[in-house]
Parts: structure tokens; sequence; C-alpha cells
């Protein structure tokens, strides 16, 4: 049996073990503090795993388990395990056979690494595409720095705002350049996010972090700050992982073109609503003026906001027609395969917040386990230390001895399950990146429904205007002599119709692009789907099972040293 | 749990005294319901009535026997009882039966193979009578034999007699000035509360492993919902992994099951058994105050004794009576209490021996757990890991 033997040095033995633990517990404290301060000030960005989202899935990731590996790691007010004081000590024989946190990390950061994703945390959601695997964009978003606005300050010294530092990195030909790097505000990504949902309709485009001005009253401003870069890096990420956007000009000149932003904020400007505001009188009063009827460009956006009041009057009523009306809009979105599709994706997305839900729980379950097998291992620690301390009998040592094992075994086994919980956040994370992405894909199919609705209004407003004129042509052929005024009108109206028919043909163009554009999307979002969600089921089940046999293995020594128990039973 | 107790060097043949608690049955026709249970008894004890035998006994009934014994063997840590748990009764859930009833278990069986406490006549009378007569024998104790009350009266006592000290300014020795014996109290006390932390943590790891279970499988069903949507090799992938995830779930529950019989029980079973002790340290400061109070009055009236025979009073002989008696209950008085002092030496030696061993089996049932769960999961994983590589 243990500890009959030499009692003095197993005395030593069991003192030393014991401070043995709590300089384990520091390690673990000093290595949480390395890997992964991904909330503190902004160290590495390139070391970022795949958190939570800040910005595109923001409204999912208000659950406070949903952070990044670095707050799973580090937040842990009550754990017993890293409220140890004093210094840091140096790893001694007994962490030897204790495997530093890395190891793991390390074991499954190749086998993801053979998958040809880049694991710290670009927030892609693509792998590299076959064809250009040898290109490459990368982005950083660093040194937030507060600037005066100069130019617009009516009180002075009022209005300031930040600014980061974006460094890309790239062999991309149509920038010039391999490095470089420019200083951007958020307004400007506001701005680049506008004009690319509008030159790139029916694309799954990333979604841009939030404004958030709630939350920059109530947060501390570096934090803010702080997760605003870390938002903001990420969806520039994302873009740049697009095949598409990637290659678009908006970005490059976002990342490239120095001093102010060469982008116009939207064509969508302030000054246009009063435009269309003084256009309306005469055209609600029939009398359209040629050039002002509709620019037949213009259908190539949707109607918004200020910019053309009357047009959103139209296709607000013909959508309703088309709601409510019983006549079929002329032109019906036929396309099956389109509507199937997009059901199956809605039922997706429903099973899919499911299993996000059920895994931030089962997460929550597994940190649970840890912790409370650590303060068990403490608890016994305790108890072997006070066993031994005044052990008046053999009975007692051995006792004490047993305990110890069990003790260390418990806290290692907490230890792996906090490691396993990291990995797992990791892998069950794409799924909270997937539900960012649906609202992308919900994005691209409004742009859809838009871009329909323009055609139908427009085939409305021609049907409309056939019919009047050959009212009108009916009326003047009845009048002897001809009719002038009647006459005159009908030209107009002819003019009109022609200018509204090219409108239309561009619409009906405009909207095959965004069909094609869409089917396109959902084919390239089905096969990264696919490969995302195999990878992620597979880092998960690796996971599991190589921390079990960690597990198994820990346990397994303890069940062997007291396996003498057993038989006296 | 069943002991052989050899009784040692003797000619006679070894006896043996072992019992099981079995078979719970709820009776409702009382006015409150109540479990009973089978006790059989398998012995050759002289006094005892054949081979073999079965008798039903109650809970109250299992107290009223740890009573006699506390009374009568002072000086032996009586082994201790499950816990009334009066809220849970009412519930008689089938854990907290069986938690129950081999917690009963182990306490027949530890008084059966305790060398002294297994010839105690009320043991037997608790093994052997049938139901009728334990009600009635139950229902006669009064007073002295009620432990709760004798206790409170005790405690009473205590206050009073050390205040009392206090203002007459007696400098009474109310309690050992043994240094061996108060690093033995102060062990006992800190250790209820080292040990009770224990369990406590016990228990919530019991918790742990039925939330992670419900968490498995509710991740499970969400995972083949998910699959179903998506069809294909994914989906099979899905379903794949959310079956496995129910039945690790399962496997989880049973291991939580496990985890409360055989660790967290011992561990409550051990938190118990050092109150227990408490409860003869008690004991054993009783019989020493009522040492040091005969001691004192043998004193006293040795000395009324001495002044009445320097006034030739006729009462010297009634005086003289008086005192041989209370030299003799003086007597009896210290060697009750250095009887209490020998039993409890040799048990705190049995104590440590018996927890060892205990927390020796508790500890290798938890590994020995905790290592088949985590080979069952590791298992389960690695094999989905070719399946999902063919997909």
């Amino acid at each position: 049996m243990m500890g009959f033997e030499n009692q003095g040095s197993d005395e030593a033995q069991l003192y030393a073990s014991r401070e043995e633990l709590e300089s384990l517990v520091l390690d673990d404290d000093d290595d949480n503090n390395n890997s992964g301060n991904g909330n503190g000030s902004g160290s590495n960005p390139l070391f970022r795993s795949n958190g939570g989202a800040n910005g595109d899935d923001s409204q999912y990731h208000h659950h406070p388990l949903s952070p990044s590996f670095a707050e799973i790691s580090t937040t842990e007010d009550d754990d017993p395990l890293l409220s140890s004081p004093s210094g840091y000590k140096n790893p001694t024989s007994f962490n030897s056979f204790l495997e530093p946190p890395s190891y793991a990390d390390a074991v499954f950061r190749s086998f993801d690494g053979d998958r040809g994703k880049q694991i710290n945390g670009d927030g892609v959601v693509s792998s590299s595409s076959p064809s250009s695997s040898s290109d490459y964009l990368k982005i950083s978003v660093t040194d937030p720095q507060k600037e005066q606005d100069l130019n617009n300050s009516l009180v002075p010294g009022g209005n300031s705002f930040v600014t980061y530092l974006i460094t890309t990195w790239t062999n991309l030909p149509e920038f010039n350049g391999t490095e470089f790097s420019v200083r951007r505000r958020f307004k400007d990504v506001v701005t680049l996010s506008d004009r690319l949902s509008e030159s790139y309709r029916g694309y799954f485009i990333p979604l841009r972090p939030d404004k958030s001005v709630v939350e920059s009253q109530v947060m501390q401003k570096q934090e803010f700050v702080e997760q605003r870069r870390i938002g903001l890096e990420k969806y520039l990420r994302k873009l740049a992982a697009h095949p598409v956007i990637r290659r678009s000009e908006e970005l490059r000149a976002f990342l490239q073109v120095q001093g102010k932003l060469p982008l116009l904020k939207t064509t969508d400007v302030a000054s246009r609503m009063i435009d269309g505001a003084v256009k309306l009188p005469k055209q609600l009063f029939g009398e359209s003026v040629v050039s002002a009827a509709v620019d037949p460009d213009e259908v190539v956006q949707p109607a918004k906001g200020g910019r053309d009041l009357l047009r959103m009057f139209k296709e607000l009523r013909q959508s309703v027609t088309n709601d409510w009306g019983g006549t079929k809009p002329p032109v019906v979105e036929e396309d099956k395969e389109f509507l199937e599709k997009r059901k199956k994706l809605q039922d997706f997305e429903q099973e899919l917040t499911n299993v996000s839900q059920q895994a931030e729980s089962l997460v929550k379950a597994q940190q649970d386990m840890g912790e409370t097998l650590g303060q068990l291992g403490l608890a016994f620690v305790k108890l072997t230390k006070f066993e031994s301390e005044e052990a008046k009998f053999n009975s007692q040592k051995v006792r004490a001895a047993d305990m110890k094992n069990v003790a260390t075994s418990a806290v290692k086994a907490s230890r792996l399950y906090r490691e396993l919980n990291a990995q797992t956040v990791r892998h069950l994370d794409k799924l909270h990146e997937y539900l960012g992405v649906m609202l992308t894909v919900n994005n691209a199919y409004s742009d859809r429904s838009n871009a329909l609705l323009t055609v139908q209004t427009l085939l409305s407003e021609l049907s409309n205007l056939s019919f009047r004129i050959e009212k009108l042509e009916a009326a003047a052929s009845k009048v002897f002599g001809g009719d002038r005024s009647r006459v005159k009108k009908i030209e107009e109206l002819k003019e009109t119709m022609r200018v509204t028919d090219e409108a239309k043909n561009r619409a009906v163009r405009e909207y095959e692009r965004i069909k094609e554009n869409n089917k396109m999307e959902l084919e390239r979002l089905d096969k990264e789907r696919h490969d995302d969600f195999f990878s992620m089921l597979k880092g998960f089940v690796v996971n599991q099972a190589g921390y079990a046999e960690k597990m198994a293995t820990v346990w397994a020594t303890v069940a062997n040293e007291t396996s003498g128990y057993a038989k006296s039973s | 749990m069943h002991q052989q107790q050899q009784i040692s060097p003797s000619s006679q043949p070894s006896l043996f005294l072992s019992v099981s608690v079995t078979d719970p049955a709820k009776i409702t026709n009382a006015v409150q319901p109540y479990i009973s249970y089978n006790l059989t008894t398998k012995t050759n004890f002289p006094d005892y009535q054949g081979q073999e035998k079965t008798v039903t006994r109650r809970y109250t009934d299992f107290v009223w026997l740890y009573d006699r014994l506390f009374a009568k063997y002072k000086g032996i840590f009586i082994p201790p009882l499950p816990e009334k748990n009066s809220v849970e009764k009412f519930r008689f859930s089938a854990e907290f039966i069986e938690m129950r009833r081999q917690a009963l278990d182990t306490f027949v069986n530890r008084i059966a193979s305790h060398h002294e406490l297994q010839h105690s006549e009320d043991l037997r009378t608790f093994l052997q009578t049938d139901e009728q007569t334990m009600e009635r024998v139950r229902s006669q104790d009064t007073g002295i034999f009620k432990k709760k009350q004798s206790d409170l009266m005790q405690i009473f006592r205590d206050v009073q007699s050390k205040v009392t000290d206090v203002i007459l300014g007696k400098e009474k020795p109310a309690e050992e000035s043994n240094p061996e014996y108060e690093k033995l109290k102060r062990y006992i006390y800190e250790l209820e509360d080292h040990v009770a932390e224990a369990q406590k943590h016990a228990y919530r790891l019991v918790k742990r492993h039925r939330e992670l279970s419900q968490c498995l499988a509710d991740f499970g069903k969400a995972i083949k919902l998910l699959g179903a949507c998506e069809g294909d090799t994914l989906g099979t992938a899905f379903s794949e992994i959310g079956a496995k995830s129910e039945m690790l779930s399962y496997k989880l529950q049973r291991e939580a099951h496990h985890l409360l019989m055989n660790f967290e029980e011992p561990l409550k079973d051990y938190v118990h058994a050092v109150q227990s002790i408490k409860g003869t340290i008690a004991e054993r400061a009783n019989a020493f105050r009522q040492q040091c109070e005969l001691a004192e009055t043998i004193k006293l009236k040795e000395i009324d004794l001495k002044n009445l025979k320097l006034f030739r009073s006729e009462k010297i002989l009634e005086a003289e009576l008086e005192l041989e008696e209370l030299k003799a209950d003086g007597q009896e008085a210290t060697r009750r209490f250095e009887n209490i002092v020998r039993l409890m030496n040799e048990e705190i030696v049995r104590f440590q021996d018996q927890k060892t061993e205990d927390m020796g089996l508790a500890f290798h049932e938890f590994a020995k757990g905790q290592a088949h769960l985590a080979t069952a999961i590791a298992d389960a994983w690695r094999s989905l890991i070719p399946k999902l590589d063919s997909l």
C-alpha cells in the first residue's frame, strides 16, 4: 500500500505537491493571460480566433456565453483555482506530466491547418477557392486614434472622432503595391458598405458592424473602441474573402486611396429629396415633363428615401396590388426552384438558430463541469494537507496519499474541460457565423424582390399609359378636323411611354442580373457551407474524442492505484 | 455489504453476523405513509434464533437502535445514521429510497461487525423481534434515552454550572487538560468542515453530470433536425452526430447515479461519522465532569466528617456511610470515564482505518466511473471519424 514505507519523504512530497498544485494553477493563469487577450488591449491582431462576432451577428451575441476563446479561458471570477496569489513559479516536475495547454492546441491546429483554412480568426466564411489559391488579401485594423473634425465644428473642439489604421498585404494585381496603410473612420466604413450594397445587388454581402449609438454611451470609451476595432477587422476580412467583392473598386479605394475616401456617401443624397419633392406636384397632376419622367438609369436602383417619392408611392401601390389585388402581376416570380430553395433556407435558418442555442447550453454545461471538478479537487487538496499535517496514524497518511491522487486528477480533469471548451467554442462558433450569413442572404433576396417590384411597377405604368393613349385616340378621332390639343397630348404620352419602356427594359435586365447573382451566390454558399460544416463537425468530434481520451488516462491511473480497495470490499 | 467478523484466537468456531437491508416498500395504510425494509440476518451467534431470520423494520426503529447504543456504549463511535430529511421523505423518490436503503444497510452491518457492539442485546432485539413487539419497545422509551432531549438538558446544565462556577469564583477544572485530547477534538471539528465541503462539491458534480446529460440530449436532437434540413452527406453527418450525442447523454445520466451512490454518499457518510464522534466527545466531557463533581463532593464530605469527629457528633456514622457511598460512586464515575477514554483511543484507530478503507473504495469507484465514462465518450466520437471521412 502506498505511503507505508517512507513516511518522512512522503510528507515532504505531500507538501511539495501542494505547492506544485498552486504553481500549476499559476502556470495556467499565465498561459491564459498570454494566449488570448481578445478583449484587452489590442494585442497581436492576427491571433484572433473565431469568437463571437461583434458586428455582423450582434443580435446573437449578447448571451454571456458566446464570448471569444480568450474570454472562456480568462473569466473565472469564482474559479478557486485562479484565486491563488503570489508569484509565478517555474514549472516543477509535477507540471511536466501535465502538458501545457498549448499542446492540445497544437494537435488540433495541425488538423485544421490541413484543411487549408486560417485558424487565427479571419472570420472567414470561405475556404480558399481553387482558382486563386495563391492570391492573398490580408487586412488588419489597429491603432485607434482620436482626431478632430476641423471643418464642420460649429462648436469649437467639439467634433472629435476615432480613426483606425487599416493595413493591407496583397499580391492582387489591381492594387498597386503589396503593403500599404490608410486611416479610416467608421463613417467611411458605412459609406463603403452602402456603396457595395448598391453595386452588388443580389450578392450575399457581409454585414457591416452596427453603428450602435446606445452602446457608445453606455460602454467605457476604450472598451467600445476596442469592440469596434474588432468588428471592423472581421468585416473587412469577410469582404476580402468574398470572391467577387474582394476585386471591387469600392473595396480597393477604401483600402488604398490616401486621404479622403473617394466614394460618394451614397447615390441617395439628401438634396435629392428636395429635387424629388419639386418634381412631385407636376407628376401628381399628370403633367409629366419628359425629361423628368423616369430617368432610366435610376431604375437600376431601388426607390429609396427621398430620391423619388413618387416612385416609392407607385411601387408601394403596386406591391399592395400584388398582395391584395387578385390580378396576377405581369411578371410572376415563377422560378419554382428559387422559391423552394428559399423555403429550404428558411427552415435551415430556423434549425440553425436552435442548434446554436443548444450549442451554447452545451458549452456552458461543459464549463460548469470543469469548474466543479476544480473545486472538488481543491477541497480534496485542503483535506489532504489537513490530514497529513498532524497525521497520527498510518491510515491517515495512506488516506492523504490517496486523496492527493484524486485531488490532482480532479484538477487535471478540470483543466482539460476548460481546454475542451475553448476548442468547442471555436468550432461551434461556425454555427453563429452562419446565422450571420443568413442575414446577408435575406438581404440579397430583398434586392431581388425590390428589383422585381420595380419591373412590375413599370409594367403597370406602361399598361396604364397605353390605355390612356387609346382613350385619347378614340376621343380625338371623333372630333372633325383634328383635335390639336388632344393630339399634342397623345404625342407627349407616347414619348413618356417610350422612355418608360426603356426604363422597364433596364429594370428587367437588372432583375435578371440580380437573379443570376443570387443563383451564383447560392451555389457558392452551398459549397462553402458544406465544407465549413463538415470541417466544423469533424473538428468538434476529434476534439471531444481527444480530450475524453486524455481524461480517461488521468482517471485510469487513479483507478489503478486505488484498485486495492476494490478487492477488500 | 456483508462483513464477517471473526472472534480472535479462541477455541470457539468463528462467529459471524451479517445483515442485509432490502426491499423497501411503501406502507400507505398508516397515519403517515412510511417505508418499511426487510432485514435478513444470517448468524451463528448463540443467542440468536436460528441461522437466518427476516423481519421488517422502519427508519424510526433504526433511530431507536442508534439511541440505545449511544447511551449504553459510551466511548464507542456508533456508526452514523442517514439523516432524517423530512422534506425528501414526503416525496419518496426512488433515488432517495435507494440511498437510504444503502445507508441503513451499511449502518447495521457496521454495528454487526464491531467487536463490542455486535453483542448488544438491543441489537438482538432489533434484528429478531416481530414488528408489533418492536413498536411496543420503541414507544416505551422515554426520558433518558431520548437523545435529543438529554443533549439539550446537558447543555443547559453545562452552561449553568459554568456560570455558577464563575460567580462563586470556583476554579473548577470542568474540562480535561489533556493536550493530546485537545488536539483530537480540534482535529474532529476541523475535519467535519473539510469533509463537508468535499461532499458539497461532490454533490454538485453529480448535478453537473445531469446537466451535461440534458444538454447533450437537447443538442443531439437539434443537430438531427438540422441534418434533416440539409439532407445529403452533410445531413447524414449531422444525424450521426446527433445520435451519438443522445447516446452519450444516457451514459452521463448513468454515471451521475453511480457517482451519487458510490462517491457522494460515502462522503456524506463520512460527515455523519465525524458528527457521531462529536457526540461521543460530549459524552466523555460529561463523564469527566461527573467524576470531578463527585471528587469535589467527596472532598467536602471528608472535611465535614473531620469537623464532625472533632465535635463527637452522633451524625458521624451517618456521615461515614454517606462518604463510603460517595467514594463508591466516585470510583464508579472514574471507572466509567476511564473506560470511555480507553475505548475512544481504540475507536479512533479503528475509525481512521475504516475511513481509509471507505474513502479508498469511494475514490476507486469515482476514478473508475470517470474513466469508463471518458472512455465511452472517446470511443463514441472516435468511431464517427472514419464515417465522416468517408462522406
